[in-house]
């Protein structure tokens, strides 16, 4: 797949005409006559769904079903082009066949798929395991009577909740910009302090870094910005996030299944 | 040296062509191409992004400024005061995307060519003023960007999201042909800035789908097929196809070719990578075997579209980390010998170096310190060996990388000066999920979530191709720095240039990183150079503009 870039938001695509349009669909007693047929004579082979079988293939991303406009690509093959291969040849009608194409046609082709079509539980871990990786790992900053009491009922899905205790905010933005905050769980901001030529010190929440600029808001509100070149100004970057990336490193897959089946009973 | 004498024996080396506008590039003149064009995506052949021109260096840097900047408006309709915009296409839509430059943009005699989907544009290299403007009306496709456009003689070209290859009057924008190089109905698009070599016009495209992948050569006269050479064995009988379950796996098996490869003149091999195995992460229908050609490094000859060689550094890959990247070709020493190389930084995090002439592996080095979907030590091929339990779980793995990999389709370069190879790394980490119960498995890209869980940081990374190990690494300023760098210049003014993931385009010194100049103009691609009535300029698209550099 190629890399779309964070300049493309999701926002402004979702604006566009859809890259692969459905065909049209054709009437409803033409799709039901095709669907009855395709599960007599070629379900048995090809998958009810149609997206293959054991001996049969995916006809949803065969060239000949995705080029084929009425059936008549479909047609030869049905009635024997292809017996050597192993299709065999079936005693179909020309107008049943246009129903079965017209049935395939208006099937959802797509190379993608919703995520959260299945819901599939994803907590599979051992409880009792994660509370003690939880007493040995996370309890010097966090406790379940304490920041994480009710941790549980305030995440939309576990999903959501395995996401934030590995990373709270996510992806941490793009660019240096500070971590989007999520819902329901207070990220603390990652911190600045700029120490200029002449010894003095300005903290303050950092707003956008790079190589050659520095930005930040102080306490009280005012925002700051400092151009960089090399060591100078001095910038001291304060992370409070730094265990929890630190940690991607060193959890097994375990760990963070049994964690998560742990942190779900924080309700 | 005068600017004026410069100038002189510029014009007297035939190093400048701004007296005589011809606007016509002989095939031939891609084999040695002077300073004074960037003629094909990678400035030449060899893919190193390796530029002769040094006036532009560490002591005159500091002296580069705008010289001018022009911003392009996609779309059927002209900017006031421009030309109009000349209007085609197969389809009626218009996806309105805005200019984004992504690609390479040539500069012969004096002409800027640049491409973004949908769109292409002549600018006068001198000012930036547009010249002409062409627009096609699309049926759809995935118009995630272009790459840019190739020239034969008179002519230019360019790959639509539709999938036609378009032929247009250098100097006019009017079109000459068009044609379907693959089909809609597939679900391919196609984005790959086409490769003049000789009288060959080689073309690629993508697809998310399970359709196979292929490059194609046509004739750059009429637009009539030379031939196909596809990446997945597409008959009984085809070399490969014992790597999948069977021949419909095999011909539904991805590997497309959507970023150009290089080309060795003494072997008439054009050396490229191949995309991912498809379907890309529910691999059990592919069957348990290394479904070549994906994710490889291949050489197929330009005269007969055959394959001459293949290096496979994803068996079997199941993460989407195509093995796309342009592989650079260099003549270097090799244990006490020169040898014709090819070196290749690969979306999985892995650094290879091999033999032109025969792809034999000869190195393998990883480029990240976090990849952790394959074991750490290597196939007897020297490829890396994967962990299947690092494919996902229905209660999540934790893999490095992320989909979007190491690297991507950012061009590499490498220096002959330092003997690096220099290639835009970030070190991300997500979650990989199953989400179909299905058997089967999904097509395409589908049965999987993936839940990011951003950077450990974003790197310029030079690698020694001798040892395969880093040599340095800049790590860019921030905690969870993860923004596109797209793409890499190195020049004999012993300079490196880049766009930073803050958006600043940046000089550094190419021995070891340290950044010399700086702009903040929000860098979209690879930075180029060539030599203009005696001027050395840096070209950079930055989003629908422009930015042209150069010393004042």
């Amino acid at each position: 797949m190629q890399l779309s870039s964070p300049a493309q938001a999701p926002a402004r695509r979702a604006q566009r005409p859809l890259a692969y349009p459905d065909r049209p669909k054709a009437p409803q007693e033409v799709l039901d006559r095709g669907k009855a047929t395709y599960g007599v004579s070629c379900a048995f082979c090809h998958g009810s769904d149609a997206a293959g079988g054991e001996v049969g293939p995916n006809l949803l991303r065969s060239s000949v079903v995705l080029q084929d406009k009425s059936g008549e690509l479909i047609a030869p093959i049905v009635h024997g082009a292809r017996a050597d291969k192993g299709m065999p040849r079936l005693e179909l009608t020309e107008t049943q066949i246009t129903d079965v194409a017209s049935w395939l046609h208006s099937l959802k082709v797509a190379s993608r798929t919703d995520p959260n079509e299945n819901n599939i539980d994803i907590v599979r871990g051992d409880a009792k395991s994660g509370e003690a990786y939880f007493q040995k790992t996370c309890s010097s900053c966090h406790s379940a009577t304490g920041d994480l009491k009710g941790f549980a009922a305030s995440m939309p899905s576990p999903k959501t909740l395995q996401q934030t205790w590995l990373l709270p905010g996510g992806s941490g933005g793009r660019g240096g910009f500070a971590a989007a905050q999520s819902s329901g769980v207070h990220i603390p901001p990652t911190t600045v302090t700029v120490t200029l030529p002449t010894g003095e010190k300005i903290d303050g929440v950092m707003t956008r870094i790079d190589d050659f600029f520095v930005g930040l808001t102080q306490t009280d509100g005012t925002t700051r910005g400092f151009s960089r070149m090399g060591d100078v100004p001095k910038v001291e970057l304060h992370d409070p996030l730094a265990a929890h990336r630190e940690l991607l490193r060193r959890y097994t897959d375990k760990d963070i299944h049994d964690v998560t089946a742990y942190l779900v009973t924080l309700k | 040296m005068t600017r004026r004498l410069i100038f002189f024996l510029a014009a007297l080396f035939g190093l400048t062509s701004g007296l005589a506008l011809s606007q016509s590039l002989d095939p031939g003149r891609i084999l040695k191409p002077a300073p004074d064009s960037w003629p094909t995506y990678s400035g030449d052949y060899s893919g190193r992004r390796y530029s002769s021109l040094d006036s532009i260096n560490h002591a005159t840097v500091k002296n580069l400024s705008l010289a001018f900047v022009s911003r392009l408006q996609a779309g059927p309709q002209s900017p006031a005061g421009a030309p109009p915009t000349i209007v085609a296409g197969e389809g009626t839509a218009e996806f309105n995307t805005p200019a984004s430059i992504k690609g390479s943009i040539l500069q012969v005699d004096g002409v800027l060519y640049i491409a973004t989907p949908d769109n292409a544009w002549a600018l006068d290299a001198h000012d930036g003023h547009e010249i002409w403007h062409y627009y096609w009306k699309t049926k759809g496709g995935t118009h995630i960007g272009n790459r840019g456009m190739a020239m034969w003689k008179n002519w230019v070209y360019m790959e639509t999201p539709d999938n036609y290859l378009i032929c247009l009057d250098a100097k006019t924008g009017k079109e000459k042909w068009h044609k379907e190089i693959a089909s809609f109905d597939e679900q391919y698009f196609s984005t790959m800035a086409p490769i003049v070599v000789g009288d060959h016009l080689l073309v690629g495209t993508g697809d998310d789908l399970d359709e196979p992948g292929l490059l194609q050569s046509y004739d750059p006269e009429t637009g009539d097929v030379q031939w196909k050479f596809y990446t997945v064995p597409m008959k009984a009988g085809d070399p490969g196809l014992d790597t999948w379950l069977n021949l419909d796996a095999a011909s539904h098996g991805g590997g497309n070719v959507w970023v150009p490869g290089s080309y060795d003149p003494e072997t008439h091999l054009y050396i490229f990578g191949t995309g991912n195995p498809s379907a890309a992460y529910t691999s059990q229908k592919r069957g348990p075997g290394a479904n070549l050609y994906t994710c490889s490094i291949v050489a197929v000859n330009v005269d007969t579209g055959k394959m001459v060689w293949y290096y496979q550094n994803s068996p079997h890959d199941t993460h989407d980390y195509d093995s796309a990247q342009t592989p650079i070709l260099i003549d270097g020493m090799f244990k006490g010998k020169m040898r014709k190389l090819v070196l290749n930084g690969a979306r999985n995090g892995y650094y290879f170096t091999l033999d032109r002439l025969t792809g034999e592996h000869l190195v393998t080095g990883k480029m990240s310190k976090t990849v952790n979907w394959a074991a750490d030590t290597y196939d007897k091929n020297g490829a890396p060996v994967r962990i299947p339990e690092k494919d996902f779980d229905l209660a999540g793995a934790l893999v490095s990388p992320a989909n979007q990999g190491i690297t991507n389709w950012m061009p590499p370069a490498y220096s002959p000066d330092t003997g690096f190879m220099y290639v835009p790394t970030t070190d991300s980490y997500a979650m990989y999920y199953l989400t179909t119960t299905d058997p089967r498995g999904s097509m395409g890209l589908g049965g999987k979530d993936e839940q990011s869980l951003g950077s450990m940081g974003s790197y310029l990374t030079a690698i020694d191709y001798k040892t395969g190990k880093i040599a340095w690494q800049h790590r860019y300023s921030g905690i969870s720095n993860y923004g596109v760098q797209p793409g890499l210049l190195t020049t004999a003014g012993k300079l490196l240039f880049a766009g930073d993931p803050g958006g600043n385009l940046v000089a550094y010194d190419v021995a070891n990183g340290n950044p010399l100049w700086h702009s903040r103009i929000g860098v979209s691609n690879a930075p180029e150079t060539y030599l203009l009535d005696g001027h050395q300029y840096i070209l950079v698209g930055a989003g629908d503009s422009v930015y042209a550099f150069r010393l004042n």
